[in-house]
């Protein structure tokens, strides 16, 4: 079975917000509603990193666990999606979760939120039509064997999406070519590699314009 | 040498990474993933650990979203859920549910408390219908919140397996709009009735005996008690401190317009949870006294009048002190005005 997951290279993402408008199109959220958002860390900085987020559909997702109205459900695929009929805007997912995926129209008096709204992982929700299934979460590319619009149209295909195992393999292989050690997952320093191995060198000469700056 | 040496140390290296891809590819499936640091660290690739402390702190980020004040990872958002879920909730069904066994047990071994003496058929006021009616308004908004503040809690292990999703997207949706609305009503209403009895709720010297022989609640003894007894008092200082917290982190939850973030909201979710739980159990302690523990104390609340005996029994002080006033009740219920009622009071 699948999981799905989606995986932000960020030494490729640049920072184009293309992931952020392909998203905002394919599944016309309401206003003042996106779902795909880019940080940058350190903007302007030769550290600078960019990494685009939206929900994660977490294994053992908060949102689910908080939820007062149990509206979440995840779908065979691993997919973290939500009942807007069962909804009631109460908040409890946003408290809960990490990534700050879940967003409410402020429509209601008093700053009562509307229902919650967040990425589907352009998987739809549960709906009778199509229309109103499109409606009220977006697109569902993957009942169309397609993949969510924002990975897709990334443009140095940075954001992957994808069954976690196949995009894990892509990244893998990033990795072995560009020459990081402990393939990127883990939390130690990057590689300090030395001598004449041009792939241990990439990070450095990356920086060399910058030399004086981080060497003075 | 040089050279060979070199060569070596570079397919040692290539071996290393390798190895270290296979080792990922057989522990990497994120299937297993249950913390958000996790989740995003697979997520995420090619990122070190300065960024990692970086993202968490929250500092130094642009974000791309209108408006957004969302860093990179709330790791405080993982925290409030375990509190709630793992302690809050069970804790409250614990202090409910053994409130509850402890009052039935009481009743079936101790039962009511009732009068000693024969009634005499003299009456005495003791509640104005203002505050007969301000204490049913209250006392119905507090068991229409904790109804609703229950459901939204517990509600979604019961009712929906029971009623089915378009009943219970109803009566859950009913639960919030009923709670967000009456909340603010019941904060007003109760500062009310707090500044209302305060005067005779402030704690006298005989007080303390009354606790030390727990109220008279076993046995024949009953200690001195003017206008409200240790016990009522007890009570009412329990709601106007325990009672203010929920209702102010009540009012924080329910106007989330004037710049709260995730943070705020979760401390006033856990400070709301923890109080109304606990105001909830004490409650249920009030409403056992006041029905089926005492006799006579319903009729007190309900027509404003109690008996001499009564009176007697239970509030010996106040009852010297208003004695001359027993009589028979108007039949066309005058409008008592605050004056009469301080004359029945005056400790």
């Amino acid at each position: 079975m699948a999981q799905m997951k989606f995986l932000c290279d960020a030494e490729r993402c640049i920072e184009c917000n293309g992931c952020v408008t392909a998203c905002k199109n394919a599944n016309e959220t309401d206003w003042g509603i996106q779902r795909r958002r880019v940080v940058t860390l350190d903007d302007g900085k030769p550290s600078e990193v960019s990494i685009s987020v939206a929900c994660m559909h977490c294994d053992d997702a908060p949102c689910m666990a908080v939820c007062p109205t149990d509206c979440f459900y995840k779908t065979d695929d691993g997919i973290v999606l939500h009942d807007k009929d069962i909804c009631i805007g109460c908040g409890y997912c946003l408290y809960a979760c990490p990534f700050g995926a879940p967003q409410f129209p402020k429509e209601e008096a008093f700053g009562e939120r509307g229902k919650m709204d967040k990425c589907t992982f352009c998987a739809g929700g549960p709906a009778e039509t199509k229309e109103e299934e499109y409606e009220k979460y977006g697109a569902n590319r993957i009942a169309e064997g397609k993949l969510p619009l924002c990975a897709e149209m990334c443009s140095t295909k940075a954001l992957l999406a994808g069954d976690a195992q196949t995009i894990s393999d892509i990244f893998r292989e990033r990795v072995v070519y560009r020459g990081h050690k402990d393939g990127g997952w883990s939390s130690v320093e990057k590689a300090q590699m030395s001598g004449p191995d041009v792939s241990g060198n990439l990070d450095e000469m990356a920086y060399d314009a910058t030399r004086a700056t981080r060497e003075g | 040498m040089h050279t060979l040496m070199q060569c070596l140390w570079r397919l040692r290296m290539i071996g290393a990474v390798l190895l270290l891809a296979v080792l990922a590819a057989s522990l990497a499936p994120p299937s297993s993933a249950a913390e958000p640091d996790e989740e995003i660290g697979q997520a995420v690739g090619t990122v070190d650990a300065d960024t990692w402390r970086q993202v968490k702190s929250g500092e130094n980020f642009i974000d791309s979203r209108y408006d957004s004040t969302y860093n990179l990872i709330n790791p405080s958002g993982e925290t409030w859920r375990q509190i709630r879920n793992e302690w809050i909730s069970p804790a409250g069904l614990i202090a409910i549910g053994g409130m509850l066994a402890i009052l039935i047990i009481f009743y079936l071994i101790v039962g009511r408390n009732d009068l000693g003496h024969e009634r005499t058929g003299r009456k005495i006021l003791r509640w104005t219908v203002f505050e007969r009616s301000l204490h049913w308004t209250v006392a119905t908004l507090f068991i229409a919140l904790s109804l609703t503040g229950l459901n939204l809690l517990y509600g979604k292990f019961v009712f929906r397996h029971i009623f089915g999703d378009v009943f219970w997207a109803n009566m859950i949706m009913g639960s919030k709009l009923i709670h967000n609305y009456a909340g603010p009503v019941f904060g007003i209403l109760l500062i009310v009735i707090l500044a209302k009895w305060l005067k005779v709720n402030l704690p006298k010297k005989h007080d303390w005996e009354w606790f030390k022989q727990g109220g008279g609640m076993v046995g024949d003894k009953h200690p001195d008690a003017g206008f409200a007894n240790a016990g009522e008092k007890a009570w009412f200082w329990i709601l106007a401190s325990v009672g203010l917290l929920v209702v102010i982190s009540g009012l924080v939850l329910d106007f989330p317009i004037f710049g709260q973030t995730r943070d705020n909201m979760q401390w006033a979710n856990m400070f709301h949870g923890v109080t109304s739980l606990i105001l909830m159990t004490v409650a249920l302690g009030h409403i056992y006294i006041g029905t089926l523990g005492t006799e006579g104390a319903l009729e007190g609340m309900a027509t404003g009048y109690v008996d001499e005996t009564w009176a007697k029994q239970h509030h010996n002080l106040w009852y010297e002190e208003v004695k001359d006033n027993a009589g028979q009740p108007q039949q066309s219920d005058p409008p008592v005005g605050d004056d009469t009622a301080t004359a029945h009071r005056p400790n």
